[in-house]
């Protein structure tokens, strides 16, 4: 029988056969970050072992790192001291680290493919669940805890049990005003929250291979979002197009043999997976949530739900008290729902056609006065790519806020966040209770929503300007 | 890491679905670089709530967690499991659990026990009518009992074992030195490293 993408991947990592009990995996790629590497370095420490492969190993400051002022120390002194135990972490241990202010710092999965580390075929961890965006070169990718941080520092391998794997088929053609989020979000919506605990997912069909490799980054960016332990797309011309000529990418005759193997990191026609989901594209329109996980929400055209209309009992419940939560009722049209902030960023959406999309839409436009617009961009070279194109003029010119790079408001680390009550429009992954500050309110969207939603000063999309 | 065979204690119900890890521990308790002292950054924002059931006698003692399914998912901040532990959290039962706190847990020695849904809501409802009910996760019986209330949990075996055996995942890893070394001579010259090109 033939095997999956990711069976292909696991077999070819694995360093030692679980005897009934998980496989030794070995890791590829180990990216850092300041909140969850401190207790795993200490660990080494503790333990007197040695990092195993600083080579293999890159770190960044994100979570914590400001967004207006990255020239002076930080000002909260304990973000201060977190990223500056990375810093001697760094030091003390080799690791590589692109620090605040350096060219290549940025949100930790939005670095990797920019450099051209992240390829196809590797395993690739972090202390991070949205590690799954990585997934989108065909690599198997998969967050992990600070305990398995500190394995993967000691040994470079980590022991897995194998998931089981699902095939998500998008078949049909995106509607031209349907994006990557879109898309994503309604899969969430059908599937649920935790409708993918236990599974790899393979994202794949004709709407899916037309995508550019930054919309398959959001796409498995957001595979954690339901559940799911990884979330991957078959490598391709698109994908080898993007990564030829990357700083990290192979060179020579190693290109060669990359390809070369890349070209057999595909799903064998005859291979099986424990689950398949199927999703007509063209049946797609713009999607956002209402409530307090990702799994709940609803085509922009539609209305906040009635929780009574849900048949599980859990969800009926869990709808109620996201109603209540977010402050709305059932039976409101998405469209009359007004916010205080529009946030355009992150793992999700802070690469450069993110936005160029919103840019797009914000040129000759002045976001709504009751309302303030961040941009942050994904990385220090998003920004300065987007500068280089004009497109921050763009967006301080409609009146949005142009900041540096770095995790932000999308789970508010830094000083970005709401105050209690306050209701955003995000491109971010995650409208849990209080991810963007106590008492936070979030409309997770797409960039072309948020744009559209800041000259409205409502829920729209770029259509209804 | 020390041996888990079995622990008894209060139970506490937690009538919630999806508690993902952002309500288990904010994002702004993050920043310490210990493994101690999250426990003021539990359910934060829930505790504010002064009827929240934590903050109330005899539940403010609790051992072990009852919660709705998906408990756990989102990020993978090991932190919630810290912050569990601090508390003074020994167990969580749970119908299902997100993939990368089930496995934090695991590592960090707090059991997560996964019982069918309706065994949940059977024993929330005990909890809540006995307030201070105890209790027990037995892990080498893999049961649990709580008065005239029992069954059978799910746990991973292999996770089962190291917790009973108190292992310490890096020592057993290392055992396999040799492999991990044979692995790495062989792998492919085309992979990349990080170190600034």
């Amino acid at each position: 029988m033939g095997r999956t993408l990711s069976q292909k991947i696991w077999d070819d990592h694995v360093v030692r056969k679980g005897d009934g009990g998980p496989d030794l995996l070995y890791i590829d790629l180990h990216l850092c970050h300041e909140v969850t590497s401190p207790q795993a370095f200490d660990g080494l420490r503790l333990s007197g072992r040695r990092l195993r492969r600083p080579d293999l190993t890159l770190a960044t400051e994100d979570h914590n790192t400001p967004t207006l002022d990255i020239v002076s120390p930080i000002a909260d002194p304990v973000s201060r001291l977190q990223v500056e135990t990375l810093r001697r972490n760094a030091a003390e241990f080799g690791v590589p680290l692109h620090s605040l202010g350096d060219a290549d710092q940025g949100v930790v999965h939005i670095i990797g493919p920019q450099l051209g580390v992240t390829q196809p075929g590797l395993t690739i961890v972090c202390g991070d669940s949205h590690t799954s965006t990585h997934g989108a070169f065909g690599a198997l990718a998969f967050g992990i805890g600070t305990s398995e941080v500190e394995h993967v520092f000691a040994t470079q391998t980590l022991p897995q049990n194998s998931p089981k794997t699902m095939a998500v088929t998008v078949v049909g053609e995106l509607p031209a005003d349907v994006t990557a989020k879109d898309l994503i979000l309604a899969l969430i919506a059908k599937v649920g929250a935790g409708g993918g605990a236990g599974y790899i997912a393979e994202y794949r069909g004709e709407a899916i291979e037309r995508l550019s490799m930054e919309a398959r980054m959001t796409i498995c960016n957001m595979s954690v979002e339901w559940g799911a332990r990884a979330g991957l797309v078959a490598p391709d011309e698109t994908t080898f197009a993007y990564l030829k000529g990357r700083p990290h990418a192979p060179k020579g005759a190693d290109w060669e043999a990359a390809l070369a193997y890349w070209g057999t990191l595909k799903s064998d026609p005859d291979a099986v997976f424990d689950r398949e989901v199927e999703i007509d594209a063209a049946s797609l329109a713009p999607f956002v949530t209402w409530g307090t996980n990702p799994g709940q929400g609803v085509s922009l055209d539609g209305a906040v739900p009635d929780p009574a209309a849900f048949p599980d009992p859990a969800d009926r419940t869990s709808a109620e008290r996201a109603l209540a939560y977010m402050g709305l009722q059932s039976g409101q049209k998405m469209r009359d729902i007004a916010v205080d902030w529009v946030f355009l960023g992150s793992c999700t959406n802070g690469r450069i056609e993110d936005l160029r999309l919103a840019a797009s839409v914000l040129e000759g436009r002045r976001i709504a006065p009751s309302l303030r617009m961040l941009v942050v961009p994904g990385s220090a070279r998003v920004r300065l790519q987007a500068e280089s194109e004009g497109l921050d003029k763009i967006f301080t010119a409609a009146g949005a806020e142009w900041r540096h790079a770095g995790c932000s408001m999308c789970l508010g680390m830094n000083p970005d966040t709401m105050a209690p009550g306050e209701r955003s429009a995000s491109t971010s992954n995650r409208n849990f209770e209080g991810r963007q500050g106590k008492g936070s309110r979030t409309h997770l969207v797409s960039p072309a929503v948020a744009a559209a939603t800041a000259v409205r000063g409502r829920l729209a999309a770029p259509a209804d300007l | 890491m020390e041996k888990f065979t079995r622990c008894s204690g209060v139970g506490v119900p937690l009538r919630r679905s999806n508690v993902d890890t952002d309500q288990i521990i904010p994002a702004v308790f993050l920043k310490r670089i210990t493994r101690s002292g999250f426990e003021d950054g539990l359910f934060a924002a829930w505790r504010s709530d002064p009827e929240f059931i934590l903050n109330r006698p005899p539940y403010d003692h609790g051992a072990i967690l009852v919660a709705g399914p998906d408990f756990g998912t989102g990020s993978s901040r090991e932190h919630a499991v810290w912050a569990l532990q601090n508390f003074g959290f020994k167990a969580v039962v749970s119908s299902r659990f997100g993939d990368i706190f089930k496995g934090n847990a695991g590592k960090a020695g707090l059991v997560t026990a996964e019982l069918p849904e309706d065994a949940v809501e059977a024993l929330q409802t005990a909890l809540e009518a006995a307030p201070g009910l105890t209790v027990t996760v037995d892990l080498e019986a893999q049961t649990i009992t709580s008065g005239e209330l029992s069954w059978p949990f799910g746990i991973d075996a292999h996770t089962r074992r190291r917790l009973l055996d108190g292992l310490d995942d890096i020592s057993l890893t290392l055992q396999a030195e040799a492999d991990i070394a044979r692995f790495e001579a062989a792998r492919p010259a085309f992979k990349p490293v990080t170190l600034p090109v």
